[in-house]
């Protein structure tokens, strides 16, 4: 595999207002489809999806009046492909409730082949039973490799296999947007490191 | 990418140390890229913890967090390294070591298969070279070694491609106690830089002792050792250790009382019958009176300062009975983080993928 650098002309393909109405929308229609069940948990797949997670339950509390409980989940231990982030760290995984019968919101920030989805798919099962899992992604960049489809989407954003959707978030990256940016092989930017 | 490029990262930022306490005198400036070069990043192997960067030791602790949070689970059971046979080869007697990198490679998902010395055929005289080839020839995807002479795990990496795990060899290292001691401390202390630690017994043949010093130096404690003369390193005399020796910034009390005092955590090491056989000791009564930790001598150290035992212990010689299951004792809590911290340890070495092993033949 040839390795990539960041090209510097990013693009912005969501800005703060842009991911704040997504999320907004998210949520009601996480209430509507789900019929106001006070059992709701949201669970967000480590890092970004956490913080998602937390805006979409804290959206939730205003608009219905109850705060679902949310949980994280690093599900690197359920990788078929663990070396692709074999450079972090495990973090631990927090469940704050017994999922069993519960109906489970999966947040992740960019849904891409799914492997991360089945991985974490697998990893809730040994937290319980949900009574149904639904996945809600704020960026949808297609290229599935599973049979995994989300039932929340803040944006469709097609792109190309060189390119890389990054998702920054004001709780760890100080400024919310989402950019796309076109990754060409190492050597031709040398100004900027290669990201994910 | 992303992982290639942190490694690198990481090497440079140790690479750049040079001027670090750990920085092996004899080494020239070479053998400081090599700390970088031999980590657990970048070689398959674990077999000492100077060959792991600061950088190195705080990503494993940070990954037995989140193993920690595993060994807790209702259902714990990863499928992380289904598929891989690890198997663990004792050539001396253990209990927790054993056991917990069993659980640890079970919870993970691995087979793990146990090889007893006595019923296999080492009994009948194979040599070591011999039994690692022959457990290379099953596939074994990880080995895991305990061995009475040091250096004896360095020797089977050489002749293996499996990742091999050193589980204390002679007196020289065990890094994954040494690395279990740091996750302990940094759980309950919050951190480790700055914190004082002193370390009370064996020091001369204590394998934990050797790797804990060097762990802690490393990761920016402050180290205080004690113990009688005769089990203390040729040339370690009352004072501050000499400059350039690999356990510069190390104190060296000349009491225990002296070394107690003010610490944030007290190891006391095990005391072994044979030391007394071989005249090190005149009675292990007399050790117990003079280096033993009670309560008495735990008061001298910072109020709800850790104690802290490898195991197994000697309840009466180095640790009273009072103590040793006292509010102030983490010696479970270091079993439990045993497996979390060898999860860390065997989840890093196997579960890199056919990419990553084809990158480590390139030159």
């Amino acid at each position: 595999m040839t390795e990539l650098t960041a090209n510097p002309d990013g693009r912005v393909v969501l800005d703060a207002d842009d991911i704040r109405r997504a999320l907004a929308r998210i949520s009601h229609e996480i209430l509507e489809r789900n019929g106001g069940d006070r059992g709701l948990v949201l669970v967000g797949i480590e890092t970004r999806g956490v913080f998602i997670a937390r805006r979409l339950a804290a959206n939730i509390g205003q608009f219905e009046g109850f705060t679902p409980p949310v949980g994280a989940l690093d599900p690197r231990l359920y990788r078929d492909d663990p070396d692709q982030a074999s450079g972090q760290p495990v973090r631990p995984t927090s469940i704050p409730v017994s999922l069993e019968g519960r109906p489970v919101v999966l947040v992740d920030d960019v849904l891409y082949t799914g492997r991360t989805v089945r991985a974490a798919l697998n990893a809730l099962s040994d937290f319980g039973r949900a009574s149904r899992i639904q996945l809600a992604a704020l960026v949808d960049r297609g290229h599935r490799e599973l049979p995994i489809r989300p039932d929340y989407i803040g944006k469709n954003i097609p792109t190309g296999q060189d390119e890389r959707v990054h998702v920054k978030l004001a709780e760890v990256d100080d400024i919310d947007e989402v950019d796309l940016v076109r990754m060409s092989p190492v050597g031709t930017n040398p100004a900027v490191g290669a990201e994910a | 990418m992303t992982s290639s490029s942190t490694r690198r990262e990481v090497q440079s930022v140790a690479g750049a140390g040079s001027s670090l306490p750990y920085a092996e005198a004899p080494a020239k400036g070479g053998a400081v890229v090599s700390h970088a070069s031999t980590g657990l990043a970048r070689q398959r192997h674990l077999l000492d913890i100077d060959s792991l960067s600061p950088e190195e030791i705080t990503s494993l602790l940070d990954s037995a967090e989140g193993m920690l949070e595993v060994l807790g689970r209702d259902v714990k059971k990863t499928p992380a390294l289904r598929g891989k046979t690890i198997v663990t080869v004792f050539y001396e007697n253990s209990t927790r070591t054993r056991i917990s990198f069993e659980e640890a490679g079970k919870i993970l998902g691995a087979d793990v298969i146990n090889v007893s010395v006595s019923s296999s055929s080492v009994s009948k005289g194979e040599s070591l070279y011999n039994t690692a080839l022959t457990l290379q020839a099953m596939h074994v995807d990880a080995l895991i070694i305990r061995h009475p002479h040091a250096g004896a795990p360095h020797f089977v990496a050489r002749h293996v491609k499996a990742p091999v795990v050193n589980a204390g060899d002679g007196m020289h290292a065990h890094p994954t106690q040494a690395l279990l001691d740091l996750f302990t401390l940094r759980q309950r202390l919050g951190g480790i830089a700055g914190k004082r630690v002193a370390i009370v017994g064996d020091v001369l043949y204590s394998r934990v002792a050797r790797s804990g010093i060097i762990g802690l130096l490393r990761m920016g404690a402050q180290v205080v050792v004690c113990g009688p003369p005769t089990l203390m390193p040729y040339g370690w005399l009352p004072g501050s250790a000499p400059a350039g020796s690999w356990y510069e910034g190390l104190e060296i009390a000349e009491s225990v009382e002296q070394a107690l005092d003010g610490a944030d955590a007290v190891m006391a090491l095990r005391i072994q019958q044979e030391r007394q056989d071989a005249g090190h000791l005149p009675d292990l009564r007399e050790y117990s009176n003079r280096y033993g930790i009670n309560r008495k001598r735990l008061s001298l150290a910072k109020e709800g300062a850790l104690l802290m035992h490898p195991g197994p212990m000697n309840e009466g010689v180095e640790i009273s009975s009072e103590v040793a299951h006292g509010a102030q004792s983490v010696i479970e809590e270091q079993v439990r983080n045993g497996v979390a911290l060898r999860m860390a340890v065997l989840y890093a070495l196997c579960s890199r993928g056919r990419d990553q092993a084809a990158a480590q033949e390139r030159p």
